[in-house]
């Protein structure tokens, strides 16, 4: 049966439209700008000439990131925590997931307020930096002085993606299991042949969210690094703005391009990779959103 | 706990007798010797015990020995290197926030009001508009639109805070009168529609006080609310479509049926989402201020943790009263979630732990 428009219905369809599609445009315009920022002429840029579509394309700005080796540096360190830092974060995290999934444990529910106390009172900034900072200490005299180590080890871990994966593995029925182990599988094979791939979506959903706060990471990163070498790309991104938001340091640029273009260049850059991988994992983080979200 | 002499005997259908529960037995020896057993059971089941230990020591190394850290506000001496020397003697540096006139109280307070404040704006304009960002995703029934939407709406979602504020601060840059560098493409926006004067947007509108809140909320929608409306979203689409049919029988109108159905269905999750909202009330992200933070915005854009950063990360370092400082700031964040949380499952049923 169709019913006929009520005008109120009307109107608000109308209004959905319109209000996401001024929506959709504003998310959207911030970063068509960066592009063609980043590609315009130094007069076009700075004479705000550029609203939406470049004007006089030079690729200057791209060229002269591209030869600075610190950028190369970052970009490869940053690969480098998000890898290692989620290959660690995930280890931990599925480990102690799946015990804390066990109804056999022992101080189960001591164990799960050990995790979930840390989600209403952490320290703060302070007490965490002289944590970080004595752990620097213990890390060197062990032999791990490279400070890139002592960020993937020890910061980035987060309660709320252990009960996530808790729960997932909570939902594995035990009979599978039982089967397993009267086939003689240890608990480490249970846990890799029956519990892993029964939740895959979840672990790659808890990957996600580890990985992209690690892409993401800057505070503790630039904290804990001691030289531009160790820096990740977004200490990198910000150190480049706050040299180029300072005037005097412009005084004598002779460049074919803005030193806006090298920001937003550098941000393209940045944000390049999230958006080639985007399409593909858009669907793991409504997921992710779902299951942190709404427990009763 | 009293053991009745009745426990342990179970009546034997076989040889019509009552013989010892073996079971009971076992029960009453756990129950003497409680540790010898957990550690038989641990013993037992190594494999299993043996995989919570990577997680329990990072959690013990970096989550609570900063809690031990934060003790550090009780230190009278701050070059006693040991916390537990001198622990307990006193309140010294909770006075000297607290109490009256001195330059650090003054900075306190004003942080702890902005931090209140970033968050209590956040609650009245952020909270509501992944909602109804959620009712308009709902009016549009045809998926490849939809999905066009859902994922430019989320866009923002995945850039990095320092990816987001310097976008913001790049668009909303002063003019350069050194470099001859006009100002940010948003700010001229803004002065075309005459929403601020030109002479403010070419000071740049990060650098005026009064700006910092508006900027820091407006960011935040749109960073957030089409992300955080999946949930709602979820929560929508979960109602039966004979809801709206019933009550569009009855008469009802579009707005009678989100007053009716709509709302009431979705009531548990807004309620979730609120208890989170206002648990984090005062954990204001301070990478994000502090990235949006410069010295001029300083008076409405410092809140605790970037003040406890520069009274304890300095070159002379107060991390006595920075510990303080923060304490208050988690302590009542803590006892503000508990507090929603119980105050929403008395209301509703409805409880988040």
């Amino acid at each position: 049966m169709k019913r006929k428009l009520e005008v109120t219905e009307l109107i608000f369809k109308i209004l959905s439209y319109t209000f996401l599609t001024v929506f959709a445009l504003c998310c959207l315009y911030p970063f068509l700008y960066a592009i063609s920022a980043s590609m315009s002429g130094i007069d076009a840029l700075e004479g705000g000439k550029v609203v939406l579509f470049p004007k006089d394309i030079q690729f200057e700005a791209f060229a002269s990131m591209f030869k600075d080796n610190v950028f190369w540096n970052s970009y490869t360190n940053t690969l480098f925590l998000t890898f290692y830092g989620t290959l660690w974060a995930m280890g931990v995290a599925i480990l102690g997931a799946y015990a804390l999934s066990k109804k056999r444990l022992l101080f189960r529910k001591g164990l799960n307020f050990f995790l979930v106390f840390t989600m209403w009172f952490s320290a703060g900034i302070v007490p965490q930096y002289r944590n970080y900072i004595n752990t620097r200490e213990v890390f060197d005299k062990i032999g791990l002085d490279d400070d890139k180590w002592l960020i993937v080890i020890a910061m980035g871990m987060a309660a709320m993606n252990i009960i996530l994966l808790r729960n997932a593995f909570e939902g594995v029925p035990s009979e599978i299991e039982e089967a397993a182990i009267v086939d003689g599988a240890t608990e480490f094979q249970v846990l890799t042949n029956v519990y892993i791939p029964m939740s895959k979506s979840t672990i790659a959903t808890v990957a996600l969210l580890f990985g992209i706060s690690r892409w993401n990471g800057y505070f503790w990163a630039k904290q804990m690094t001691t030289n531009h070498n160790e820096w990740p790309l977004q200490v990198y991104i910000r150190d480049q703005l706050e040299y180029f938001q300072d005037s005097e340091n412009l005084i004598g640029w002779d460049y074919p391009y803005s030193s806006d273009s090298v920001i937003y260049a550098l941000i393209v850059c940045s944000v390049i990779p999230i958006l080639v991988i985007y399409p593909f994992i858009q669907k793991y983080f409504a997921k992710g959103v779902n299951m942190g979200g709404v427990k009763e | 706990m009293k053991v009745k002499a009745t426990d342990y005997l179970v009546y034997d259908e076989k040889t019509k007798k009552y013989r010892e529960d073996p079971e009971q037995i076992v029960r009453d020896d756990v129950e003497k010797h409680y540790w010898k057993h957990v550690g038989l059971t641990i013993l037992k089941d190594w494999r299993l015990y043996l995989m919570l230990v990577p997680m329990i020591l990072v959690f013990f190394f970096w989550r609570y020995m900063p809690m031990y850290e934060l003790l550090s506000c009780f230190k009278v001496d701050e070059t006693v290197k040991e916390v537990a020397e001198q622990f307990y003697s006193g309140f010294s540096y909770f006075k000297k926030l607290f109490g009256g006139t001195a330059e650090e109280s003054i900075l306190f307070w004003q942080a702890f009001r902005n931090t209140f404040l970033l968050s209590f704006y956040g609650l009245c304009f952020g909270f509501p508009m992944p909602i109804i960002v959620a009712l308009f995703f709902n009016e549009i029934k045809s998926n490849i639109a939809r999905s066009f939407y859902q994922v430019l709406t989320y866009l923002p979602k995945f850039m990095s805070t320092v990816v987001m504020t310097t976008l913001v601060t790049m668009l909303l840059r002063p003019s350069s009168e050194i470099a001859e560098i006009e100002m940010g493409v948003i700010s001229r926006l803004f002065v075309s529609l005459g929403l601020v004067s030109p002479e403010i947007g070419a000071e740049g509108l990060l650098h005026q006080p009064e700006y910092f809140r508006a900027i820091y909320q407006i960011s935040g929608i749109w960073e957030t609310a089409g992300y955080d409306s999946i949930v709602f979203f979820a929560a929508i689409i979960a109602i039966s479509p004979t809801s709206y049919e019933a009550a569009q029988i009855d008469g009802a109108n579009k707005w009678a049926q989100m007053r009716y159905v709509v709302l009431p269905s979705i009531l548990s999750t807004v309620v979730i989402m609120l208890i989170t909202r206002i648990g984090s009330l005062l954990s204001v992200g301070y990478e994000k201020v502090l990235l949006l933070m410069n010295g001029d915005s300083y008076m409405t854009a410092n809140v605790v943790s970037t003040f406890a950063k520069d009274i304890g990360m300095g070159n002379n370092p107060q991390i006595g009263l920075a510990s303080a400082a923060e304490m208050i700031n988690n302590i009542t964040g803590m006892l503000l979630v508990i507090g929603a949380n119980s105050i929403a499952r008395k209301a509703s049923d409805v409880s988040l732990y």
